[in-house]
């Protein structure tokens, strides 16, 4: 075997500190989690409904960070334009600050008199402990993994393929579906599934703008502070069990897409 | 048919500068000019994918300065091909057609014949990724020129090529302009590439047209010493290839024969570099083959070297050290024999 140097054998050492540590209590949750309450818990209509609640509001907001973070991202890889560093910046700024602070943001200007909630209460839509507060919690909080992982894959399709497109008769807007997106697509499938994970994650923003109706995270968390640890487990290896399969095919996606250059 | 009045554009570290070109019907024009000197910015003003700030494209006498690039009906074949990746070779060159809603069974047909015409119907139905650079350049062609288009641009489109190929291919442009009778223009930073192809050449320099005229004129008279110092050739003269004899070739300029070991047949272009010719007062026993007598119509000083202009019924320059020129008591009128080997010659 090859030897090795006393700085990789140090740096290994250093390195995979961080590895276990986030391996070993992901792997002792799953472990500790008695098979059978699970089953019960997956019979639970409380658990079931929660768990379906938060895949389909994530789900949601996916959507909606792709119809517009899809356009933005491909304004972002081709243009150059006055304010475009304030953009990017305004864009990742959910990455950056604290979700309950998220939550807080949110709640003032969705509650019923705020500046979006107060024209949206009147075609019917409040956000106070209901869906569409979940979604816009989601969204605000995930939407820069779609934004980011397009811009990308947009940025790595040679522009002037689209013009040679163009000269061979496909209007611009043709171009972008036929040429740009299929070839980008990796990246645009990539940052949905992040997208779709954190929104099922989010916790901070969710709790203080709509606690009821009940997401996974919440109900993890009512669990554990009216029953205690044994109570929330269950419930925690379902929902991570959901965002590490979303995970896992992200992973698979990365690494098994056939990308045309490479083979 | 191509009609380029006082175009500017300035983008970047490039800019056109009051650019005015007057291409004709079925012509191979060249734009030749070193990196950053604006020919692939002109090329792609032409071709509508950056818009003018000022100036107008006219062709076939219609203004088109500000059409769409999808309108214009041209042709247009990167350096990198741009083929697109997900699609295969029939595919892409399949792609201006089904654009413009042909038929499904004229479009197999049509891109059947381009790609036999190519050589490339044995690859209908591989990816781009999967073709050699030769191979991804016919695919691009074919693809721009399915289209029947008003004009085909080229940028560079025999750089990313080996030489082997790129001589092949070459050739190949040639005919295919004579074939589809088609107006094309071609920027390229190599004077060979020009030199085989041109009907016309224009040199640019720093976003402006320095020269246009055929081959000739640019390489024996360039109007000033960016034209003359970028072409950097002295000796340039036209002639016929054909085999002499194993690995060697023989040039009749109609007025010389001029032997090289380089294998090449047809129209050609010949350049000896003046360094390579040997001058002496009588005739000498040498191994050179390429041995021609003549007189020296034209002697200029540039100080430590001396250029001399020999008429063998070609005009040929060579350079003398002052030493020798006045060891050896030249005039205007001297006779003088040229000597130079046939690896010194170079054909294209």
């Amino acid at each position: 075997m090859r030897k090795l140097d006393y700085t990789t054998i140090f740096f290994i050492l250093m390195g995979s500190f961080l590895f276990f540590f986030v391996l070993i209590p992901i792997v002792n949750l799953i472990v500790s989690a008695n098979p059978e309450v699970l089953l019960s818990n997956l019979q639970d209509q409380e658990v079931v409904s929660a768990l379906f609640l938060s895949i389909y509001c994530a789900l949601a907001a996916t959507i909606i960070a792709l119809l517009c973070g899809v356009p933005l991202a491909y304004l972002l890889a081709r243009h150059d334009f006055w304010g475009k560093g304030f953009v990017e910046s305004v864009i990742d700024v959910p990455l950056v600050i604290p979700h309950t602070v998220t939550g807080i943001i949110l709640l003032l200007v969705f509650n019923p008199g705020g500046i979006f909630g107060a024209p949206l209460s009147h075609i019917g839509l409040t956000f106070n402990d209901a869906i569409p507060g979940i979604i816009v919690a989601m969204l605000f909080a995930s939407s820069p993994f779609v934004v980011n992982s397009s811009r990308e894959g947009f940025e790595s399709v040679d522009p002037r393929m689209e013009k040679v497109a163009r000269t061979l008769g496909s209007g611009s807007l043709k171009t972008f579906f036929i040429i740009t997106l299929p070839l980008a697509l990796r990246n645009v499938v990539v940052g949905s599934i992040m997208c779709w994970a954190r929104a099922i994650s989010e916790f901070g923003a969710i709790v203080i703008l709509a606690y009821y109706p009940t997401t996974a995270p919440i109900l993890i968390y009512r669990r554990f502070v009216d029953f205690g640890l044994t109570e929330s487990i269950p419930v925690a290896v379902l929902l991570i069990s959901v965002c590490l399969i979303l995970f896992l095919i992200v992973r698979l996606l990365i690494s098994g897409w056939k990308t045309y250059d490479k083979d | 048919m191509i009609k380029i009045e006082n175009l500017c554009r300035d983008w970047n570290e490039f800019q056109i500068d009051h650019v005015n070109l007057d291409i004709k019907t079925g012509e191979y024009f060249v734009i030749l000019g070193p990196s950053g000197s604006g020919k692939t910015l002109l090329l792609e003003l032409i071709a509508g994918i950056w818009q003018v700030d000022s100036g107008d494209i006219y062709m076939d006498g219609e203004n088109v300065t500000w059409t769409p690039l999808e309108k214009r009906g041209v042709g247009f074949v990167y350096q990198n091909y741009m083929l697109f990746p997900h699609k295969t070779v029939f595919e892409n060159i399949a792609f201006g057609l089904n654009m413009r809603k042909v038929d499904k069974k004229e479009v197999k047909e049509r891109v059947d014949n381009m790609m036999k015409l190519l050589s490339i119907d044995h690859l209908a139905h591989r990816l781009p990724r999967t073709l050699s650079g030769g191979e991804q350049q016919r695919t691009a062609l074919a693809r721009a020129l399915i289209i029947n288009p008003r004009v085909l641009l080229m940028d560079e489109p025999l750089s990313a090529l080996d030489r082997k190929t790129r001589d092949g291919l070459t050739h190949e442009m040639k005919e295919l302009h004579q074939k589809f009778n088609i107006t094309m223009i071609h920027v390229t930073h190599n004077f060979d590439e020009a030199l085989s192809l041109a009907d016309r050449i224009a040199i640019m320099k720093e976003g402006k047209i320095s020269q246009v005229g055929d081959t000739t004129e640019i390489f024996r008279h360039p109007k000033d010493k960016f034209v003359a110092d970028f072409v950097g050739v002295e000796n340039i003269i036209k002639g016929v290839a054909s085999k002499y004899r194993e690995k060697l070739t023989v040039i009749d300029t109609e007025n010389i024969s001029i032997y090289t070991t380089e294998q090449i047949v047809g129209p050609v272009h010949v350049t000896v570099r003046p360094e390579d010719i040997i001058l002496s007062n009588k005739k000498v026993e040498t191994s050179a083959r390429n041995v021609f007598e003549g007189k020296i119509t034209e002697i200029s000083d540039n100080g430590a070297i001396i250029k001399l202009t020999i008429d063998v019924g070609e005009p040929i320059i060579v350079f003398l050290t002052r030493q020798s020129f006045i060891d050896m008591e030249l005039n205007i009128g001297s006779h003088v024999w040229t000597y130079f080997k046939a690896t010194a010659v170079h054909a294209f």
